[in-house]
């Protein structure tokens, strides 16, 4: 007798916790026939932002080695957790279990690079500055805020991972738009990031239509910055110029989101945090 | 002004009734006139393009005149569409035949001569930035001319450095590069725009604003001395339709803009998705901080820097007042007497503090948002000064009893206008400085080191001035959080704007 497996409700993850949308709406995604996903509304992307801004503080409050530990932690409950969530992207992507492993410990390595940089960020793109006149001058970098990002449709889940990861180093929180091909690997990471001292809110997940959430994205005045897959879109810039909104695309070639190469290095931070200039004078 | 010490009255701050030094009319300040003989201003100035100065191809030309007495200075052309695209063409052709391919070495040593040449000439430059903008001579002679200089000096010596400071990235110049500037700093924000671009390998198209055109005209005749091939320059003059045609050019490969929020947010808007990418160093409403802890009459200074430099014509200006309560009283009456000693008058004096307001359009302004104040509710104190008839002027004001919520505490002045407002404690301070859409400076008084860090770190601006205000320098970056735009000048970090980063994987949105 064949046993009856347990299927899983794919819910929101929204402030450290897992909410239906709270439109009620439920779709069926193209990559994930047969599930019903929790179809996020522009609500949900304002919880989430609310979320969002109310754990900014501390988050970037934490030390940047506190930081680096947690996505540490999270590199290690991926690692631990690769052979189900490989499972899950391999259903759900349509994926061979050898290319859908392969994934998973790329989002594993990745998440490992990114846990050493946030407390190498001041010295990486920080700078003491000779300046003529009597004064200590030095500029270090703090989180831009609120960022929201919208995930590629694949890859599934390294396509989530490589924008959160920079984010979350320069100490920004996110509301992370997961794949609209295939949000189920996107969304498990919701059950990681739960367990892996990432404070509720630091990231906020949401399933749904890209045309629907985007322009939500782009005219939120609480949102501070909008890193976007795929290639810029006009009406999305110009609604996000109304908040001088700093604003990213990044469009991959499906090779170059399979290269760790490209997905670390620093241009992938460095728009996301601003520059602060400090000056004091020098007197005996 | 004069007061005497009221025994009777133990209960107010004994600050308040120190005997001042009344002289009155018995020492006053004589005229000390710059000479402008040497300044020769053509009647008409014609575009700089391609090398040269030609007649516009709109055959338009407008009047620049002085503030400071509506004197008529010259004619210069208003560019339209047809000389944006030749001046367009020319930077693209001067970037592809001539200024990429050089070997950074000479595009250094060309830097360092243009550097030189404003050195030269800062004494004419400096009447011609007074005459055209109506800001005192001391400070286009003290400030603006030698930190313009020093910023070409200092890019000069980044041109053939570039590897060292982004090592591991391979990066090649943007391209062409268009640029509009405000009228605070004409030649000043030239330099800060023009240097970093050159030293990268770009070449510019550069608008300077519509009320100040001649120091960067002054500049197009600096640059045909210092022999840079022709088009790796071009200067546009004309009003906000040749800035609007430049930015929207297709033909550039990036755009910087210094100016007002609402202009740099157009700007973003028009550029959004087209891959052309973006600096924007925009407008603000700084935060100046004092504790009870300060060197008041240090702080004193400081705020009157702050506010009354230039005019106020100062994006990072320090025009929101956050004084600490207990000190609040004693504070006011140290800086309204300051304030009562502000030398407003003709900037070519060289004993002048304050000048003209740079525009009527901008009077205009002013006028309008310190009415607002009074009708708003707060306590207006301005100097007594005596202003010349003709041109543009402003006294200095101070506004007391300022709520959040008013305008003046909410939107940008530009001009000599001071909001007070006070906090308690520290996390007061922080919540009123950062509750603004802006972010471009603050300000921080203190005795407290361990303060003044604590205080650094929470302040959402993009530069912090503590125990001094409005400091500059080509090493230190300088921009905006928030509103106040994005990207930076000066500094290795200015250079990110102006190179591509071959293995960046981002565009622009």
């Amino acid at each position: 007798m064949t046993r009856v497996d347990v299927r899983k409700t794919y819910k929101l993850f929204i402030g450290g916790k897992f909410p239906r949308s709270e439109s009620g709406r439920t779709w069926e995604p193209d990559g994930a026939q047969g599930t019903n996903v929790a179809l996020g509304s522009r609500k949900d992307l304002r919880d989430a932002v609310a979320a969002a801004r109310g754990a900014l503080g501390g988050w970037a409050g934490k030390t940047a080695y506190n930081r680096g530990q947690i996505l540490y932690r999270l590199a290690e409950v991926l690692e631990t957790r690769k052979a189900s969530l490989a499972e899950e992207l391999r259903g759900s992507s349509r994926l061979s279990a050898a290319a859908a492993l392969k994934q998973v410990e790329l989002g594993v390595d990745l998440l490992t690079f990114w846990a050493g940089v946030p407390d190498k960020l001041q010295q990486l793109l920080g700078s003491q500055n000779e300046v003529s006149g009597p004064f200590f001058n030095f500029s270090t970098v703090e989180p831009t805020g609120v960022v929201g990002a919208v995930a590629p449709d694949a890859p599934a889940l390294v396509g989530c991972l490589a924008l959160l990861a920079p984010l979350l180093a320069g100490g920004n929180t996110v509301v992370l738009l997961t794949s609209e091909d295939n949000p189920l690997p996107g969304l498990a990471l919701g059950e990681l990031l739960a367990v892996s001292d990432v404070p509720g809110g630091v990231v906020n997940l949401l399933a749904g239509r890209r045309a629907e959430l985007s322009p939500q994205f782009a005219s939120h005045r609480d949102v501070d910055g909008l890193l976007l897959a795929g290639e810029p879109d006009p009406a999305l810039g110009a609604a996000a110029s109304d908040s001088v909104k700093r604003v990213r695309n990044v469009e991959l070639t499906p090779a170059a989101w399979r290269r760790l190469d490209t997905l670390c290095t620093l241009h992938w931070a460095r728009p996301f945090v601003e520059l602060k200039t400090l000056w004091h004078p020098k007197a005996p | 002004m004069s007061e005497t010490i009221d025994p009777a009255a133990p209960s107010t701050p004994a600050e308040n009734h120190r005997p001042q030094l009344v002289f009155g009319e018995r020492w006053v300040y004589d005229p000390a006139p710059q000479s402008s003989d040497h300044v020769q201003l053509a009647e008409r100035y014609g575009l700089f393009i391609d090398g040269e100065f030609v007649a516009p191809r709109s055959r338009r030309y407008f009047a620049t005149s002085n503030p400071a007495n509506e004197q008529h200075l010259a004619e210069v052309g208003q560019a339209g569409p047809a000389d944006v695209d030749a001046a367009v063409s020319a930077a693209r052709a001067a970037q592809q035949d001539v200024w990429g391919p050089m070997s950074p070495r000479d595009r250094s040593r060309y830097l360092f001569r243009l550097a030189r040449l404003i050195q030269e000439r800062s004494r004419e430059l400096a009447c011609v930035e007074s005459l055209d903008g109506g800001k005192p001579i001391r400070e286009s002679r003290d400030v603006d001319l030698p930190l313009a200089a020093a910023h070409v000096f200092y890019h000069a010596g980044w041109a053939d450095k570039l590897q060292l400071a982004f090592p591991g990235s391979k990066t090649s110049p943007k391209g062409v590069v268009g640029q509009v500037i405000p009228w605070n700093f004409p030649l000043l924000m030239a330099t800060w725009k023009l240097a970093p671009a050159l030293a990268c390998g770009n070449t510019v198209v550069l608008k300077p604003a519509e009320t100040t055109p001649l120091t960067a005209l002054l500049l197009g005749q600096i640059i045909e001395q210092a022999e840079l091939p022709p088009g790796v320059v071009n200067i546009l003059t004309g009003d906000g339709r040749t800035g609007a045609a430049l930015v929207s050019h297709p033909g550039l490969d990036k755009v910087a803009f210094t100016g007002s929020t609402g202009v740099g947010k157009q700007i973003q808007r028009t550029l959004a998705g087209s891959g052309v990418d973006l600096t924007l160093e925009l407008g603000g409403k700084a935060a100046h901080l004092v504790f009870e802890d300060a060197a008041l009459d240090q702080a004193v200074e400081g705020v009157v820097k702050g506010i009354f430099f230039n005019q106020g014509h100062v994006c990072c200006a320090g025009s929101r007042l956050l004084v600490q309560e207990s000190i609040h009283d004693v504070f006011v009456d140290k800086l309204l007497r300051r304030m009562e000693r502000i030398r407003v008058g003709d900037p070519m004096d060289k004993n002048t503090d304050m000048g003209a307001i740079n525009s009527g359009a901008q009077l205009a302004r002013i006028q309008e948002l310190v009415q607002c104040g009074v009708d708003e509710g707060a306590v207006m104190h301005q100097s007594s000064c005596t202003l010349p008839e003709k041109g543009f002027w402003f006294r200095p004001t101070v506004f007391t009893g300022v709520a959040m919520s008013h305008r003046i505490a909410r939107d940008e002045v530009f001009g000599p206008v001071l909001s007070v407002l006070t906090f308690r404690t520290p996390e007061e301070a922080v919540e009123k400085a950062n509750n603004t859409a802006y972010g471009l400076s603050a300000g921080i008084w203190t005795d407290k080191g361990a303060r003044i860090l604590w205080l650094a770190e929470r302040m959402r601006a993009g530069v912090v001035w503590n125990n001094t205000f409005n400091r500059f320098d080509p090493a230190s970056p300088f921009g905006g959080f928030k509103e106040s735009g994005f990207g930076r000048e000066g500094g290795r970090q200015g250079l990110e704007a102006y190179l591509r980063f071959h293995d960046d994987p981002f565009t622009q949105g």
